[in-house]
C-alpha cells in the first residue's frame, strides 16, 4: 500500500513540473512585461500557445531526415525526466536513488545533442550556426556543472539531490564560501542553459543573432510545441535545482503524509515565484553580451566552480 | 573641407564651360561633353567634389554635385545610349549607374559590375520606361554575388524574408566561422516604379507620390519634392508655412530618432531603452496628430505651402511634449551611458572610417559619426534654419556607439529647435494661392533637404503642360548601403543586426 502511495506522490510530481513549467514561463514573461511597464500576455498564455501548437500542421523541409522528425521527442522526454527527478516538494520519493547530480547532467547534455544534431539535420546556415554557438556554450557549461556537482557531493557525501538536499537542511551546513561560489556559478551556468539574456535572448527575432532559437527555426507545429515544452520544462528544472539545493527550507520527505505534501508545496511554488522573478529583473537590467564574451561568462562560472572545490579541500585537510 | 590645390577644378568653372540650362534653378545646370563629365568622374574620384545624384533620363544622364559650399548639375547627352561610367573612377557611383541601366537601358562605358541592381527580372515588360530592352533582364538566380576565396569560408543567405517584420533585403555573408570576411546586400525587392509613375502626374499627385518614397521620412520628401516645385516655378511660400514645415520636420526627427535609439537598444536585447523610447515616439505621434492630423504627417506639406495649419492650443500641447521629453530623456540617456553591458556591444562595434564617409558623401547621422560635418540644414540650408540657432553634432568614432550619440544629440537639438519655432512662429496665410504656373517652356528645379536619415535630393522637370516631365528622388540610403557592408567587415555574424539598426537605411527609398 505505501509502495503505491509513494509511487503516486512521485507521478504527482511527474505531472506536477509538466503543468508548472509553462506558468513559470509565462510568469517570467509577464513580469519581465512589467518592468517594461507594459501589461504582458495573460499568465496562462504559454499553455494556450502550445495548445495551438498542437493542433497545427508540421510543415517539414524536403531534406529534413528521422533525426529532425524524432529530436523533438527524445529532448522533451529526456527533459522531462531529468525535471521529475529533481525534488521539488519532497525528498526520498521513488525516483530519488536515481536522482543523482550526474545523471541529471547527463541527460541534459543528451538533450542537447538531439537539439544540436536537429539543428544541423536540415542544412540552413541559421541551424548551422545555432548549433556550432550551442556547443561552443555546452562546451563550458557543462564541466562548470559537473564542478559544483563535485563541490555539492564533497559536502554532502552524496551525488544524490535527496541527500544534497537533506544534508543542506541540516545544521551541520554553516556557512561556507564554497557554497556562495558554487550558488553563483550554478546561477551563471543556469542563464546560459536556458538561452536567457545576457547570453542569449529568448524574445528575439534577429536570426543572426540567435542560439537556441537559430536551431529550433525550422520548426513548427507538435515539433516545436514538445520543444517549447522542453525549454520550459528546463527553466523550472533549473530553478528547482537551485531552490532544493540552496533554499532546502519547507521540502518534505517521503512518508511524512499528505499533510506535509500540502505544506511543502506552496513553499516550492513560492521558491519559483522568487527565482523567476530575479530572473526577470537580472534580464530588464542587462543587455545581451557578444557571441565571444559567452566564453569569459562561463569560464568564470567554471573558474568559481573550481575555486568552490578546492577550497572544499583546503579546508578539510586543516 | 578639402585643401584645393592649384590644379583642382572648380565645379563653378565646368558650369560656366558647359552650355547653361535655362530655367533651371536654384542652382544651374549644364550640359557638358564626354571629356568634361570623364574629368568630372576623376574630380569625385579625387576627393575633391562630392557626388550628390546620379540618374537618367530616355537621352542623357545628370549628375548632381557638391563642391565645398557650391552646388551644380551637369547633364551628358546620351544619344547612343551609352555613357562614360563614373563608377568606373568613383565607386559610390556604381550602385546608381546599374540602376540606370536597370531603369533606362543607358549603358555605362567601362563600368566593370554589369550585374543588374533594381531589376530582378520579374518586372512586366509594360513597366519599363518604354526602353525596349535588348537582351531579357537577367533572371533572379543568375545574379552573381562577389566571391570571397579561402579555406573554411562559407556564405551565409539572409533574407530577403526576415523572421522580424522589417522590410525586405538580401544579405548574403562570407564568413569565417563568426568573423565577417564580407558582406553583399542586395536590393530592389520593394522597387514601386514611384518616379515612372511620376512621369506625366500633375503636380498635386506628384507630391503624395513623393511622399510615399519611404514612410518614415514620408515628410523630408514631401519638403524636397515642394522645395524642388516651388524653386522651377518661383513661388514664395507664405513665412508660417515655412516655419510650420521646419516644426514638422523636427518632429518627424524626433519621433524617428527615438525609435532608433530604442530599437538600437532593443537589439542588445535591452529592451528597456526600447520600451521608454517608444512612450517618448508615441507621444511626439500623437502631439503631430493632434497637430497636423496625421501621425507621420502624411500629405501635410504641399508645393506652396502646407496643407493645414496647426489645429487650436497645440502649441501648448508641443510645449507640453517639450517639458515631457526634457524631463525624460535626460535620464534615459543617462541609463544608456551607465549600462556597461550596453556599451561593451556599441563601442567600437561596426566602425565606418572617416575617409570612406568623406569618398561616399554619406549623409545623415552615418556621416556625422564619420567625421562628415554635412547637414542640408546648413550647406545649402534652406529657410527658416538660417535664422534658427543650432549645432550639427559630429563625432569621429564611427561606431555604433558614436551613431547613437550623433542621434542623442539631433533630438536635444530638435527639440531646441521646436522651441525656438513655437516662440517666432508667424502668422498670416499657410499657402500661395497661386494656381499651377502654365507657361510655355519647361522649369526644372532641385532641391536638398535634411530628413532624419540624411540629405534626400530631388530634381524635376516641370512639363510646358503643367504636369511632371521626369522627377527623381534620391533616398540618402544610397551612400549608406554601401558603407554598412564596409562595417560589418571584420566584425562578427552576431553583431550584424546592431550595426544594421545603426545605419537604418531605407529600403523603400533606396528601392524607389
Amino acid at each position: 500500500m505505501a509502495v503505491i502511495l509513494d509511487i503516486l506522490v512521485q507521478l504527482g510530481q511527474l505531472l506536477l513540473v509538466l503543468l508548472l513549467a509553462p506558468l513559470l514561463t509565462g510568469y517570467v514573461r509577464k513580469i519581465k512585461a512589467h518592468l517594461l511597464r507594459r501589461r504582458g500576455p495573460d499568465l496562462i498564455q504559454p499553455y494556450r500557445d502550445l495548445h495551438k501548437l498542437l493542433r497545427k500542421e508540421v510543415v517539414l523541409a524536403d531534406n529534413a531526415s528521422w533525426v529532425f522528425r524524432t529530436a523533438p521527442y527524445l529532448i522533451f522526454a529526456t527533459t522531462w525526466v531529468a525535471a521529475a527527478l529533481v525534488p521539488t516538494f519532497a525528498t526520498g520519493l521513488v525516483f530519488s536513488p536515481a536522482a543523482d547530480l550526474i545523471a541529471i547532467v547527463a541527460l541534459l547534455g543528451s538533450a542537447r545533442f538531439m537539439l544540436a544534431l536537429a539543428g544541423l539535420d536540415v542544412g540552413t546556415s541559421f541551424g548551422g550556426i545555432g548549433s556550432s554557438r550551442e556547443m561552443m556554450i555546452a562546451s563550458l557549461a557543462e564541466p562548470a556543472l559537473l564542478m559544483i556537482a563535485f563541490t555539492l557531493s564533497l559536502l554532502a557525501g552524496s551525488t544524490q539531490l535527496s541527500s544534497v538536499a537533506t544534508y543542506m537542511a541540516g545544521p551541520a551546513v554553516g556557512l561556507r564560501v564554497s557554497l556562495a561560489m558554487a550558488l553563483v556559478g550554478l546561477v551563471m551556468v543556469a542563464i546560459a542553459e536556458n538561452a536567457r539574456i545576457p547570453v542569449d535572448n529568448p524574445a528575439t527575432h534577429l536570426e543572426l543573432t540567435m542560439v537556441h532559437e537559430a536551431m529550433i527555426l525550422e520548426y513548427s507545429g507538435r515539433h516545436l510545441a514538445v520543444i517549447e515544452a522542453a525549454a520550459s520544462l528546463k527553466l523550472l528544472l533549473y530553478l528547482s535545482i537551485i531552490g532544493c539545493v540552496f533554499a532546502p527550507w519547507g521540502v518534505a520527505v517521503a512518508g511524512e503524509g499528505f499533510a506535509a505534501y500540502a505544506a511543502s508545496l506552496p513553499a516550492y511554488v513560492i521558491k519559483l515565484a522568487a527565482g523567476g522573478f530575479l530572473l526577470a529583473v537580472f534580464e530588464t537590467v542587462i543587455a545581451k553580451m557578444r557571441v565571444f564574451r559567452v566564453s569569459e561568462f562561463l569560464g568564470a562560472a567554471l573558474m568559481l566552480a573550481l575555486l568552490a572545490a578546492l577550497l572544499l579541500f583546503v579546508s578539510r585537510g586543516t | 573641407m578639402t585643401e584645393t590645390t592649384p590644379a583642382a577644378i572648380k565645379l563653378r568653372d565646368v558650369i560656366r564651360a558647359g552650355r547653361q540650362v535655362e530655367n533651371h534653378s536654384p542652382w544651374a545646370r549644364a550640359v557638358i561633353n564626354h571629356e568634361d563629365w570623364r574629368q568630372a568622374a576623376a574630380s569625385l574620384s579625387d576627393g575633391q567634389w562630392t557626388l550628390l545624384g546620379l540618374w537618367a533620363e530616355r537621352d542623357q544622364v545628370h549628375m548632381a554635385i557638391i563642391d565645398g559650399g557650391d552646388l551644380g548639375l551637369l547633364s551628358l547627352p546620351c544619344e547612343d545610349k551609352r555613357f562614360p561610367s563614373v563608377g568606373q573612377l568613383h565607386p559610390p557611383a556604381m550602385r546608381l549607374e546599374r540602376a540606370i541601366r536597370d531603369l533606362w537601358g543607358l549603358e555605362p562605358e567601362g563600368l566593370a559590375d554589369t550585374r543588374p541592381w533594381l531589376d530582378h527580372g520579374k518586372w512586366p515588360p509594360a513597366t519599363f520606361n518604354d526602353v525596349a530592352h535588348e537582351a531579357p533582364p537577367l533572371a533572379a538566380r543568375d545574379y552573381a554575388f562577389l566571391t570571397a576565396e579561402g579555406e573554411s569560408l562559407h556564405q551565409i543567405p539572409v533574407g530577403p524574408v526576415h523572421a522580424g517584420i522589417i522590410e525586405p533585403g538580401h544579405f548574403r555573408f562570407t564568413a569565417n566561422g563568426e568573423a565577417v570576411v564580407r558582406l553583399e546586400v542586395r536590393l530592389g525587392y520593394v522597387h514601386k516604379g514611384i518616379e515612372r509613375l511620376m512621369q506625366g502626374a500633375s503636380i498635386e499627385r506628384a507630391a503624395m507620390l513623393a511622399g510615399r518614397v519611404s514612410g518614415d521620412s514620408t515628410l523630408a520628401y514631401a519638403l524636397a519634392f515642394a522645395h524642388a516645385i516651388e524653386a522651377a516655378h518661383r513661388i514664395d511660400v507664405p513665412p508660417r508655412a515655412v516655419w510650420l514645415r521646419a516644426l514638422m520636420s523636427e518632429l518627424e526627427r524626433l519621433a524617428n530618432h527615438f525609435g532608433d535609439i530604442g530599437a538600437v537598444c532593443n537589439d542588445a536585447a535591452f529592451a528597456m531603452m526600447h520600451a521608454q523610447c517608444g512612450h517618448l515616439r508615441e507621444q511626439v505621434l500623437r502631439v503631430a496628430d493632434r497637430c497636423f492630423g496625421h501621425r507621420l504627417m502624411m500629405d501635410r506639406v504641399v508645393p506652396g505651402g502646407v496643407e493645414r495649419d496647426l489645429q487650436r492650443d497645440s502649441e501648448q500641447e508641443v510645449h507640453s511634449l517639450l517639458v515631457q521629453i526634457r524631463k525624460r530623456f535626460p535620464e534615459l540617456v543617462e541609463l544608456y551611458d551607465n549600462t556597461a553591458s550596453l556599451q561593451d556591444r556599441t563601442v567600437g562595434t561596426g566602425i565606418v572610417s572617416s575617409a570612406l564617409a568623406r569618398q561616399y558623401g554619406c549623409g545623415g547621422y552615418v556621416g556625422r559619426a564619420s567625421g562628415r560635418a554635412f547637414d542640408a540644414r546648413r550647406t545649402p540650408g534652406y529657410p527658416p534654419y538660417d535664422r534658427l540657432q543650432f549645432e550639427v553634432p559630429v563625432r569621429e568614432d564611427g561606431d555604433v556607439d558614436a551613431r547613437l550619440w550623433i542621434r542623442i544629440h539631433e533630438v536635444e537639438q530638435s527639440v531646441a529647435l521646436i522651441d525656438q519655432i513655437i516662440r517666432q512662429l508667424p502668422r498670416g496665410s499657410i499657402r500661395d494661392p497661386a494656381q499651377t504656373v502654365r507657361t510655355s517652356q519647361a522649369h526644372e528645379g532641385v532641391a536638398l533637404v535634411e530628413g532624419f536619415r540624411g540629405d534626400v535630393l530631388v530634381w524635376v522637370r516641370i512639363g510646358a503642360d503643367g504636369n511632371i516631365e521626369r522627377c527623381h528622388l534620391r533616398d540618402p540610403s544610397w551612400f549608406q548601403w554601401p558603407l554598412l557592408e564596409a562595417a560589418i567587415e571584420g566584425n562578427i555574424v552576431a553583431d550584424f543586426p546592431l550595426c544594421n539598426k545603426s545605419f537604418n537605411c531605407s529600403y523603400s527609398g533606396h528601392d524607389l
